[in-house]
């Protein structure tokens, strides 16, 4: 299998199944299936947070970093880590506030243009917002030690480089239940997608409804950005491209975009790591290179 | 059945109230238009009807009991509606449209049943759009997604139907299908609740008018009642004259040129 050291498949398969003390053996087991694991929660994660994103804003071109939501993850997890926390429960829960306030800001910001669910301004406030983010990144990162400022860099340009099986075990339990309770409110988004009134008078309490998901989206990305940085795109790139195979119900369109963003995160974190090898591209940077030529491409269509 | 009581209803933002003393009555077995010009309060009422603005006083009532206490889904149950806007924005084919309607009987994770699709199919037919079933909501008309709403609304099997404006973007023919269509739901038992613009329609079909300006009132009873020259030309700030419909004999509105309202201007 491919990365900076070759291993074949006979030997990945050997280090999964014995205890095969080598150090091909450790790197796979160790190193390799944590960070195939930690990829694929980070797309199934990231992919569900913005269809459901997606479906009660009414736009195809919402995303959980579009939004903001990521940028805000990544304040709260900084700021959580800059006071000294290194318990990733604590971190994820701060990453999870942030995300919280970054999309009440640019739902604000949206409802102060009185413009409710307008593309332009959504995208545009969710930029603004993240740009914001990322300054208050900055700034907390001033008294920092330089290893803290190289690391933190590093990681707001998404990676997966330091996926351990530890980052698995307090992921898994954030995403997959957030993203079963996505699915188990799919059909409220797909009454939700129809527009408030349809949708209430379709025996939806429209705001309470759509607020639950919208935290519940939020939960799911700030997970993957304490896991794996900003990885953007994902969330805007999946459900377009999977909504033309499963329909425009949500409960297929959000099973779909789980599996198909948990497998376009482990290619694209296999390009991060091969590409330049024995270097790594940031996992975000080969994601935004798939994301804004789709963004365009998308916007020429649905405009 | 529909009982609005009293209502006085005003947006945070606003300087005056959007419904300010509104009482009427939608029965089954009646078409009821609520006619009125731009910004008089009608889409408010359906705002109010559904729980999406705060009354300040005055009751809405289904069935004999205020709208607040039926929780969403059983309002759902009884009163389906047609707001005034409503997009499909991932696509759908019009039956899978249509079946979300269904949801309302059925709990969260229950398969659709046979009498799911029965209602879908005869919702389908009743609008005029059954052999559009398969088409996809965005490669549809205007007009075939106004009557896809419509069947929407029938397939969720109600006593009442709350439609605000649907026959706006149709032609002639399918204008005038979607009045027969609620005339006969009406005959048929279910009390229909109509907001429109189109008063010479509404005059053809109604059994009863209400109409509204400003947020109030202004006059409501047989179309006989509302159809009246001298009011209509104050609240619509036209000139026009009432007619009779050359085929039925109903009161047919014909709003006059400005020139002849201001003969003295130079």
């Amino acid at each position: 299998m491919h990365g900076s050291v070759d291993i074949s498949a006979a030997a990945v398969w050997r280090a999964l199944t014995s205890e095969d003390s080598s150090t091909n053996g450790v790197i796979v087991r160790l190193i390799r299936a944590p960070r195939v694991v930690l990829a694929m929660l980070v797309g199934a994660g990231l992919a569900m947070s913005g269809t459901a994103l997606q479906g009660v804003l009414r736009n195809a071109l919402a995303d959980p970093y579009l939004l903001g939501v990521s940028g805000g993850a990544a304040v709260g997890a900084v700021l959580a880590v800059a006071l000294g926390t290194q318990a990733p429960a604590f971190v994820a829960l701060a990453g999870f506030a942030g995300a919280v306030a970054a999309v009440t800001a640019v739902l604000g910001v949206a409802r102060l243009a009185q413009a409710g669910a307008d593309v332009r301004v959504l995208v545009l406030s969710g930029l603004l917002v993240g740009a914001f983010a990322n300054a208050l990144v900055m700034v907390t990162l001033v008294a920092a030690p330089a290893d803290a400022v190289r690391g933190a860099l590093w990681w707001m340009m998404g990676s997966l480089g330091a996926a351990s099986w530890r980052d698995v075990l307090w992921t898994a339990p954030l995403i997959v239940p957030a993203g079963a309770l996505l699915i188990h409110w799919g059909r409220n988004i797909d009454l939700l997608a129809l527009g408030d009134e349809a949708a209430a008078g379709l025996g939806v309490n429209a705001e309470q409804a759509a607020r639950r998901v919208f935290l519940t989206a939020s939960l799911l990305a700030a997970a993957t950005v304490v896991a794996a940085g900003l990885v953007g795109f994902v969330g805007l790139i999946v459900p377009n491209l999977v909504r033309r195979m499963a329909g425009g119900r949500h409960r297929a369109t959000l099973v779909a975009s789980a599996l198909a963003g948990a497998a376009l995160v482990v290619v694209a974190d296999l390009v991060a790591r091969t590409v330049r090898a024995p270097l790594e591209i940031p996992l975000g940077a080969v994601t935004a290179l798939m994301g804004v030529p789709f963004f365009f491409a998308r916007m020429r269509t649905s405009s | 059945m529909i009982r609005v009581r009293d209502v006085v209803a005003q947006y945070p933002s606003a300087k005056r109230a959007a419904l300010d003393g509104v009482s009427l009555d939608a029965l089954r077995g009646e078409v009821t238009a609520v006619v009125g010009p731009n910004g008089s309060g009608k889409s408010t009422l359906v705002r109010a009807f559904l729980g999406r603005v705060p009354l300040q006083r005055g009751v809405v009532e289904i069935d004999d009991r205020p709208q607040a206490q039926w929780s969403p889904i059983e309002r759902a149950r009884r009163v389906a509606v047609v707001p005034q806007r409503e997009d499909a924005l991932f696509a759908l084919s019009l039956r899978e449209y249509v079946a979300l309607s269904r949801y309302v009987h059925r709990s969260s994770w229950m398969r659709e049943r046979a009498s799911d699709r029965a209602a879908v199919d005869a919702a389908l037919q009743a609008a005029g759009v059954a052999d559009l079933a398969e088409r996809r909501t965005d490669a549809v008309s205007g007009g075939e997604w106004q009557r896809a709403r419509i069947a929407r609304a029938l397939a969720q099997e109600t006593d009442c139907l709350l439609l605000d404006e649907p026959t706006t973007f149709l032609d002639i023919a399918h204008e005038m299908a979607v009045f027969e269509l609620l005339h006969s739901l009406a005959l048929g038992g279910k009390a229909v609740l109509l907001v429109s613009h189109q008063l010479n329609l509404v005059a053809r079909f109604a059994q009863r008018m209400v109409l509204l300006h400003e947020g109030h009132v202004v006059s409501s009873g047989t179309v006989a009642d509302v159809m009246q020259a001298a009011v209509l030309e104050k609240v619509y700030a036209w000139p026009l004259v009432i007619t009779r419909d050359p085929a039925v004999g109903a009161p047919t509105l014909v709003p006059l040129r400005s020139a002849s309202w201001r003969p003295s201007r130079p």
